[in-house]
């Protein structure tokens, strides 16, 4: 099977290249992954660069640009993929090397969320109780794993990468906004109430189409959008 | 060359659960508290726990700390250590209703309380009727408590050193523990991170298998620098198999599917767990249940054409409890089998998942040490919690859901005590520059060139040895001949080279290093498990098939210098409750 991979090292190269690999048709197996993939012509070359850890979609450590589209190499079913597979590394984030890339922006505008519980009423000795509806409320928010798939594919963040949260981040403030244990909800539609930090949204729903826990960031932008205008009204 | 040097009074080596739940405790004391992680926080293996965290909340069934106390003594087949039993199962309330304030999104009940499901080995009236004391957050527990966590981090200005490898610990000539020597993985760059008190919690060393349920990075680092740092290693030979891994992959099915109702099933379509487990069936303790399929599958009655795993049955549970307390689960399914558990049973088998063994410490996250006549003298700065240290709470055999109940109490615990140290120790102690330099070596050892074998054949060969040598039967003769293939291995790795000598991001070189931990796990699991003749949780020994308390009631203790076996007592004694003697264990 034939891979065409985005390769630079800013050590010893002057400008980037695609260079081709070949898994040879031995060590393909049924059911395997990309990743699985990837660790064998890591054997070929030691020097390509790739992060991974768990292996199964949990850790988010592994996205990259698989054929034109981002995505989670550890479970993208290498039989499904058409050769030459293009791998490259997410669109519009600075690349570190190979695969590799710099996501300080993407954790910073997660930090700018403030994708933390705030409850400053008197803490009880037991659990804050939460029904089981607006429990509910959080699922497809709370399950984000972080890997960058979705703002590495939306317009609005390759623009204005340094204003527009992006959807990752906004799917978090959604996830606090939505929690109905959190006291800051006024607080946090404030901070987002800006031209940029989350009206960059067009509404593209590239976010919503890669990622790959099947999480909908374009809904979660678009409902806290309508909680933005009841609250103006 | 000038080495970058920071300072801080507490280090925290790694940021999983255990390290973000210290952290977070440090942070909120004002002590300034550094995190040196080879991965993104939210990267590290806690986040793949699924099932949930026990606590005796009684918010399904009656409970009680006490009877789970009495439950983790029981499988830990009596070789935990019976004051932090009692300790953790006390403070297991409290550190999960923490949790709940700091956002973490549990499942919840009707009345709008922590939702808890059954889980194995768990029982109401020390050994009565199944209990319920696995708090949940669907399958996606350790996910939404690592985020939580992190989150709670963000807010309290923890500073965190994201993707820094911790090379080695420093270690002055006095025994104090005064930081470690680390590299930036983004440059290359060396840095000395000094600091009065350091946490090693860097999990587990699961890769030392071949098949595993863990993430690649779990490669045993913070066990491998205590080992070089002089400390000892804990019963080692206790390796946790997972009933349920996906047959042939290794990816983690919970237990909690077994706790909602689902059923394990053979070749015969034989729900085969009643005849190991009368009364507790598929919900028995974790080494009982893998045991039992090893033997059916040897004994001829597996599933499949080759007939090389059982079946997990969750078909009756219905649509509506997979979907609300199984999604993971299902979509895992669905992504490496092609099959949706709602329609088909999943193929299982059991696969390599937890240490429980790993660095000796004591209830205050203390890293203890034999010293003369005392089996347990504190090492001064020195602490670790979780997965990488033995308190001992698992003895044995680790009950589900109280891994992150383990990383959470002693992960706080020990950011108490270092509280209390640092009170005492004001002051940095003057840095040893040749353990610095020692710290260094390991690295440029790395530089060489020139002739000799890849790491990735041999870290292959490494996990093969584990598996063939040290599985779920083990003997003597069988193992002897894994040592004496590690010991090959450890000087064919010595020779090893890597081919990419550049400094940016260089995964090859953390891979070479990573080799290096696991094979210094891989040794002392194996001559713990050579050391250890008798049956006791996990370690099954065909030639010593019983349990024997009067020989082997205590803690195995391995030594890198000369892969030389040492032993301790079990503290016996609980804090302030009568001890559990040793029963029989049947479930």
């Amino acid at each position: 099977m034939e891979f065409s991979i985005y390769r630079f090292n800013p050590d010893t190269d002057s400008a980037p290249y695609m260079q081709s690999f070949t898994l040879p048709d031995d060590q393909v197996e049924p059911g395997m992954m990309l990743l699985d993939a990837l660790l064998l012509l890591k054997e070929q070359d030691d020097s390509l660069g790739f992060r991974r850890s768990c292996q199964h979609g949990v850790c988010g450590s592994d996205g990259m640009n698989v054929n034109g589209t981002n995505g989670l190499a550890c479970i993208m079913p290498l039989a499904n993929l058409k050769a030459p597979v293009v791998l490259r590394p997410f669109p519009g984030m600075p690349v570190i090397r190979d695969l590799i890339v710099d996501m300080d922006n993407f954790y910073r505008q997660y930090r700018e969320a403030e994708p933390w519980l705030i409850n400053d009423s008197p803490e009880p000795e037991v659990e804050r109780l939460q029904s089981p509806e607006d429990r509910d409320r959080l699922d497809g928010l709370y399950e984000c794993i972080l890997c960058g798939c979705c703002s590495a594919s939306c317009p609005s963040y390759w623009w204005n990468p340094d204003r527009f949260l992006g959807p990752a981040a906004l799917l978090q403030a959604a996830r606090f906004i939505e929690d109905s244990r959190d006291q800051a909800t006024e607080h946090r539609l404030e901070r987002l109430d800006d031209a940029y930090r989350l009206y960059r949204c067009h509404g593209i729903m590239n976010c919503t189409q890669v990622c790959p826990k099947g999480l909908n960031p374009s809904k979660a932008i678009g409902d806290i959008r309508r909680t933005m205008i009841k609250r103006s009204v | 060359m000038k080495l970058t040097t920071r300072k801080f009074d507490a280090l925290i080596i790694g940021a999983g659960g255990a390290g973000l739940r210290a952290a977070l405790q440090l942070s909120n004391a004002d002590a300034r508290v550094a995190v040196v992680s080879k991965v993104f926080p939210t990267r590290s293996h806690t986040v793949a726990a699924q099932g949930g965290v026990n606590a005796a909340l009684a918010n399904v069934l009656p409970d009680s700390w006490h009877w789970h106390m009495f439950d983790t003594i029981k499988g830990s087949d009596y070789l935990g250590d019976q004051d932090a039993i009692e300790y953790m199962c006390r403070a297991a309330p409290k550190v999960v209703y923490e949790l709940e304030h700091f956002g973490v999104p549990f499942s919840r009940l009707d009345n709008g309380g922590i939702y808890q499901r059954a889980f194995g080995g768990q029982s109401q009236n020390f050994g009565k009727e199944q209990a319920a004391r696995t708090c949940a957050a669907a399958d996606r527990t350790g996910h939404a408590i690592l985020h939580s966590l992190y989150q709670q981090n963000l807010r309290a200005r923890t500073h965190f050193f994201d993707e820094y490898f911790a090379i080695d610990l420093i270690k002055d000539e006095a025994g104090y523990v005064l930081g470690v020597v680390a590299f930036e993985i983004l440059s290359g760059e060396p840095i000395v991170i000094e600091a009065k008190t350091t946490l090693i919690a860097t999990g587990g060393a699961g890769q030392i298998f071949r098949t595993n349920t863990n993430a690649l990075s779990n490669t045993g680092d913070g066990m491998a620098m205590a080992l070089r740092a002089g400390v000892p290693l804990e019963d080692m030979e206790f390796v946790q198999f997972h009933p349920t891994g996906i047959a042939g992959r290794g990816m983690l099915i919970t237990e909690g599917v077994r706790g909602e109702g689902g059923f394990l099933i053979n070749g015969e379509g034989e729900r085969f767990m009643e005849r190991y487990a009368p009364q507790a069936k598929d919900l028995a303790s974790r080494d009982v249940v893998s045991r039992a399929i090893a033997i059916e599958i040897r004994e001829g009655r597996g599933c499949g054409k080759n007939k090389d795993h059982v079946l997990l049955d969750m078909r009756h549970l219905g649509t509506d409890t997979i979907m609300k307390k199984l999604p993971g689960i299902r979509e895992m399914s669905m992504t490496f089998l092609g099959v949706d558990p709602i329609e088909k049973p999943i193929a299982v088998f059991p696969t390599c998942h937890y240490s429980m063994g790993g660095i000796p410490t004591n209830r205050d996250g203390q890293v203890v040490v034999p010293v003369k006549d005392t089996p347990e003298d504190p090492v001064p700065g020195l602490y670790a919690a979780g997965e990488a240290a033995c308190v001992s709470v698992h003895g044995a055999n680790r009950l589900g859901g109280n891994s992150l109940l383990d990383i959470l109490v002693f992960g706080r615990a020990a950011a108490n005590h270092i509280l209390d140290f640092l009170k005492e120790n004001r002051y940095h102690r003057p840095l040893p520059q040749a353990s610095v330099d020692q710290a260094l070596e390991r690295l440029s050892r790395w530089e060489r060139k020139g002739d000799g074998e890849a790491v990735e054949p041999l870290r292959r060969e490494l996990r093969k040895v584990m598996e063939d040598h040290c599985g779920v039967f083990r003997t003597a003769e069988v193992m002897q001949e894994g040592v004496d293939k590690l010991r090959v291995l450890r000087e064919r790795i010595e020779n090893a080279v890597i081919r990419d000598h550049t400094q940016t991001f260089n995964t090859a070189r953390i891979e070479a290093m990573e080799l290096e931990n696991l094979m210094d796990c891989a040794m002392a699991t194996m001559c713990s498990a050579l050391g250890r003749e008798e049956s006791r949780g996990a370690h099954s020994r065909v030639d010593f098939p019983e349990r024997d308390d009067e020989r082997w009631l205590k803690h195995s203790l391995y030594s890198l210098l000369d892969d030389s076996m040492d032993y301790k007592p079990v503290r016996t004694q609980p804090v302030t409750v009568e001890s559990f003697p040793p029963k029989k264990r049947v479930y």
